[in-house]
């Protein structure tokens, strides 16, 4: 018996009776559901994306950072989702639009249980998806895992990374390529020589499709710089890479992971405008380009925007901000429920004083990872709690958050 | 086609020729013909164990390279297996320049760790500040420096050490007592968890090697042993010493027996810091004499925090006691017979590329249980097998079948491409590894990595292997610029080869052992080449190439 078998056993049929999640099935989905898992990886300081604007505190708290209240003759000012949250004014153009329409929510004090406030290694331990106190046993990521229980065909994976994320570890056979900048491929000729070395052999399937992968994001290279040079507007930064993630995801793939670097602010991150906005806005363009080219599949869309901790409540004194603890979920999707259009923050909340904050210091985590995510699984494909455990084992699904 | 590679043909040709041209001087008809048929006979079993003997070493080592060639077919199979199985060859003085330029003088743990938490400190005092930041990521630089030289002294090691089986097998052992650098300060003490723990018992006994590696705070901390006290029980370690490290998963033992070896190791833990160092004084006098400390490691065994009191584990009573009860007991766990097939099934699978049958298994057991737990001997079994012959040599004209890991791919190609070149910066085999996700040290749970052709072949990794594949065969890899700043280049005393360009895979080695086993395919492919480079990176990527 191999690790995954026993995790199965362990964690599976014999663990379902105990756990609390509803034995509810989640209803199947008539149409195939395409998601995307977007890592924001340094730990992004989630409070000055949706800014609890309601809270005195923040303002006591980040005598330099704090974005300022909502104001409509100041374009620094936050942009007012609700009465307590709003959104960072550099997502105005991008995202603001998009949640008129009801496009996007946010799930604040998100996250996980994991408190090493390592990068890596709480990186490493939310993409394995484990129980912590079980983190060892097991292999593999939840991506992985979830790929393993829709079948490779259904789940049609893809990673937009230069190596294999450790969530899609020990999963199906995953392909994976970084269309940043599309290097490496190779040409035609070259490609029919290295497939041509392969032919007949069982690693066949594996070398054709790796190469035409590679030549596909080539030819979509190729013809973006065509484009450009007939002037045509050229997309920048992450949002040309969010086009070529969507035109693979509409077309061939539907359950795609890419990460994005950059926020490990504990210097200078600014407020309203500097380093902090910049990506904010690099990544709310890229994600507002990738709704707007995913055309009428965006429908059957989801994306969701993770992070592996929120960073330090108070502005330290480099006008940064620290390893933190809780942070805020974004979840993108063109077929949201009404109730969330209406409502679009959401999950279990708690106000933002002094007072409810994790150790003095953080947000605190009210709305686990692997409930969050395994709620939306769940309704995305119609799994059975024997499926869900399988994805994420000994996880509780809390609250009971119908975002799609 | 381009002129090198048809200059080394030549160079066969005639080297074949005047073999030939020897061969019928002797001449009366009937005779002739005779010993025209001996001779092509002696010709042809001896090329057909060149070609045996090719593929043999490309198993037991990280692929052919000339001088373990050569020295092979020097010696034989049969005397270089005992050379390996015994393992105590010196490095050619250049890699043993390397290694020790990489490692430094051995520095007691606690001293390491010492050093780096006060500096840690001196760095959070400071002011805010750009100094601040400087001073932070300086500090992290080092940490991050005694992981990569500890990782680059052990390539030096695959790529030019003699005693190819004991890396190899080191390998193996890091990666079944596999720790991840990211937790605490692990990355400063992988370097001694590698050469003090691990490579010395590689080819000993498994007691040992199980015991040195309970003994090492890269293990005590990266499993949390460290925190396990009576009262206080911390279960990670005794769980996966018994289903990683010792009778696996279906061992046989119960959730019972876990708790039970987590008492026993009660109390096994790390003292790294200087100011309290002795530690015994404080203990009550009766209990003195059991403290252990080893001032080296920083490793502490304190019976104020071991729970004294009797345990059954598998059916057997364990006194309590002190340390001697946790070496009773991981040594009782060491001569399991469940033990013995683990470690045999994994061995196997390490050597085979796939999973071994029962049958050999329980061979390779039995001389496990034999021999006090012998590796050495246990691999003899393994080695001298059908099935491992069978595997390496398989059947005329059919493949090897062992799909290399991304060690065993990058590894043997530098060792083939760059054969006796000295490589003197190993930054970018890193990054290989990095993209190919084996780096070692970089595993997050203790299972460490796969080993079988399902743990590593996917599209992206095929891809990404001929991209590496490229890189080499170009020759645009950096691999002979200055030492990386984690070597001392004064000590080093390696003056970088001039890079000549590209390297010419088209080599002797290449005519006299991998030409012959093409594939009439790989053949046709190689023949469509445009440039050397390009010839070379088709050869990288061939499945002959990719198989082992």
């Amino acid at each position: 018996m191999d690790r995954r078998t026993s995790l199965r056993l362990l964690y599976g049929l014999a663990a379902v009776p105990t756990l609390t999640w509803h034995s509810r099935v989640f209803a199947a989905p008539n149409v195939p559901s395409r998601f995307l898992l977007v890592f924001m990886r340094g730990g992004y300081d989630a409070t000055n994306l949706l800014v609890p604007y309601s809270s005195s505190f923040y303002y006591e708290a980040r005598p330099t950072l704090a974005i300022a209240r909502p104001d409509a003759n100041n374009p620094n000012a936050a942009l007012a989702i609700d009465s307590d949250w709003a959104l960072h004014p550099a997502l105005r153009a991008s995202l603001w639009p998009m949640l008129q329409r009801g496009e996007v929510a946010f799930i604040p004090f998100a996250g996980t249980d994991d408190l090493t406030r390592s990068h890596f290694e709480t990186q490493d331990s939310i993409e394995v998806g484990l129980p912590l106190d079980h983190l060892h046993n097991g292999s593999g990521g939840f991506l992985g895992r979830l790929a393993d229980v829709l079948g490779a065909d259904t789940a049609r994976p893809i990673a937009f990374t230069d190596n294999l994320p450790m969530s899609f570890k020990g999963g199906p056979n995953v392909p994976n390529v970084s269309l940043k900048n599309g290097g490496g491929g190779f040409d035609e000729r070259q490609r029919q020589l290295l497939s041509s070395l392969y032919a007949q052999r069982d690693l066949s399937p594996m070398v054709d499709e790796g190469m035409e992968l590679r030549s596909k994001v080539s030819q979509e290279l190729r013809d973006e710089m065509k484009a450009a040079s007939r002037n045509a507007n050229s997309a920048k930064g992450f949002e040309a890479e969010a086009r070529r993630m969507a035109r693979l995801m509409r077309d061939d793939y539907q359950l795609g992971f890419v990460d994005v670097g950059g926020w490990d602010t504990h210097v200078g991150e600014g407020a309203a405008q500097g380093p902090l906005a910049n990506n904010l806005s690099n990544l709310g363009g890229g994600l507002a380009a990738f709704a707007d080219e995913m055309g009428p599949q965006w429908r059957n869309t989801t994306v969701v925007v993770i992070s592996e901790f929120g960073r330090t409540f108070r502005e330290n004194g480099n006008r940064g901000t620290d390893h933190g603890h809780g942070t805020v979920y974004w979840v993108l999707s063109g077929g949201l429920n009404a109730s969330v259009k209406a409502k679009p923050i959401v999950g279990e909340r708690i106000a933002v004083t002094q007072n409810t904050l994790f150790q003095n210091r953080d947000y605190p985590v009210l709305n686990e990872y692997r409930s969050v995510l395994g709620q939306m699984f769940g309704t995305l494909y119609g799994l059975s709690p024997n499926q869900l455990a399988q994805v994420f084992p000994g996880a509780k699904m809390q609250g009971n958050l119908a975002l799609v | 086609m381009f002129t090198l590679k048809m200059a080394w043909r030549r160079i066969g040709l005639a080297c074949c020729a005047s073999a030939s041209l020897v061969a019928v001087t002797p001449a009366a008809t009937l005779a002739a013909t005779k010993v025209k048929a001996v001779q092509k006979a002696v010709q042809k079993s001896t090329a057909e164990n060149a070609s045996d003997d090719a593929r043999w070493l490309a198993r037991l080592a990280y692929g052919i390279n000339t001088t373990d060639w050569m020295h092979l077919r020097k010696i034989g199979r049969k005397a270089w297996l005992d050379e390996q199985l015994h393992g105590d060859m010196p490095l050619p003085d250049f890699a043993q320049a390397q290694v020790d330029a990489y490692l430094g003088a051995p520095q007691p743990l606690p001293d390491v760790v010492t050093d780096l938490e006060t500096e840690k400190r001196r760095v959070n005092a400071l002011p805010d500040g750009d100094d601040k930041q400087t001073a932070r990521k300086a500090l992290n630089d080092r940490a991050e420096s005694a992981w990569r030289n500890a990782v680059s002294a052990q390539l030096v090691r695959d790529l030019y050490s003699p005693d190819q089986l004991r890396e190899q097998m080191t390998a193996f052992w890091l990666n079944w007592f596999s720790v991840y650098r990211q937790k605490d300060n692990i990355r400063v003490l992988v370097a001694d968890y590698q050469e003090r723990a691990i490579r010395p018992h590689a080819l000993g006994k498994f007691r040992d090697l199980l015991l040195a590696t309970a003994r090492h705070p890269a293990m005590l901390l990266y499993l949390d042993n460290f925190q396990n006290a009576a009262g206080k029980i911390n279960e990670n370690y005794a769980r996966e010493l018994m289903e990683l490290h010792t009778l696996g998963i279906d061992g046989g033992y119960t959730q019972q027996d876990v708790q039970e070896l987590a008492r026993v190791l009660t109390g096994v833990g790390v003292n790294l810091k200087h100011e309290s160092r002795p530690g015994v004084m404080r203990l009550p006098p009766d209990l003195q004499s059991q403290y252990q400390y080893d001032a080296d490691t920083g490793f502490e065994f304190n019976p104020i925090r071991h729970d004294r009191g009797d345990k059954q584990i598998l059916g057997t009573t364990i006194g309590g006691g002190g340390w001697d009860e946790v070496a009773s007991t991981l040594d009782m766990l060491a001569r399991q017979p469940a033990t013995a097939r683990h470690v045999s099934e994994r061995m196997a699978e390490y050597f085979l590329g796939e999973v071994p049958p029962p049958a050999l298994v329980q061979r390779m057991s039995e001389t496990f249980l034999h021999t006090d737990g012998d590796i050495a001997a246990t691999l003899r079994t393994l080695l001298n097998s059908k099935t491992f012959s069978d595997s390496v040599l398989a059947t005329p004209g059919s493949a090897p079948r062992k799909f290399k890991d991304p060690q065993h791919f990058v590894v043997s190609a530098l060792r083939f491409a760059y054969d006796g070149k000295r490589i003197t910066n190993l930054r970018p085999v890193m990054n290989w590894l990095a993209q190919l996700g084996e780096l070692p040290f970089d595993h997050l749970t203790p299972e460490g990595y796969g080993l079988l052709q399902k743990d590593w072949a996917s599209s992206g990794q095929l891809a990404k292997r001929f991209e590496i594949a490229r890189t080499i065969g170009s020759g645009n890899d950096g691999l002979f610029n200055a030492p990386d700043d984690g070597a001392n280049a004064a000590a080093v005393m390696v003056m970088p080869d001039a890079n000549a360009g590209f390297p010419m895979l088209s080599s002797k080695l290449y005519f006299d052992l991998i030409e012959p086993q093409l594939t009439q395919t790989t053949r046709d492919t190689l023949n469509k080449a445009a440039s050397q480079q390009e010839w070379n990176m088709l050869l990288l990527s061939s499945p002959e190439f990719m198989y082992q």
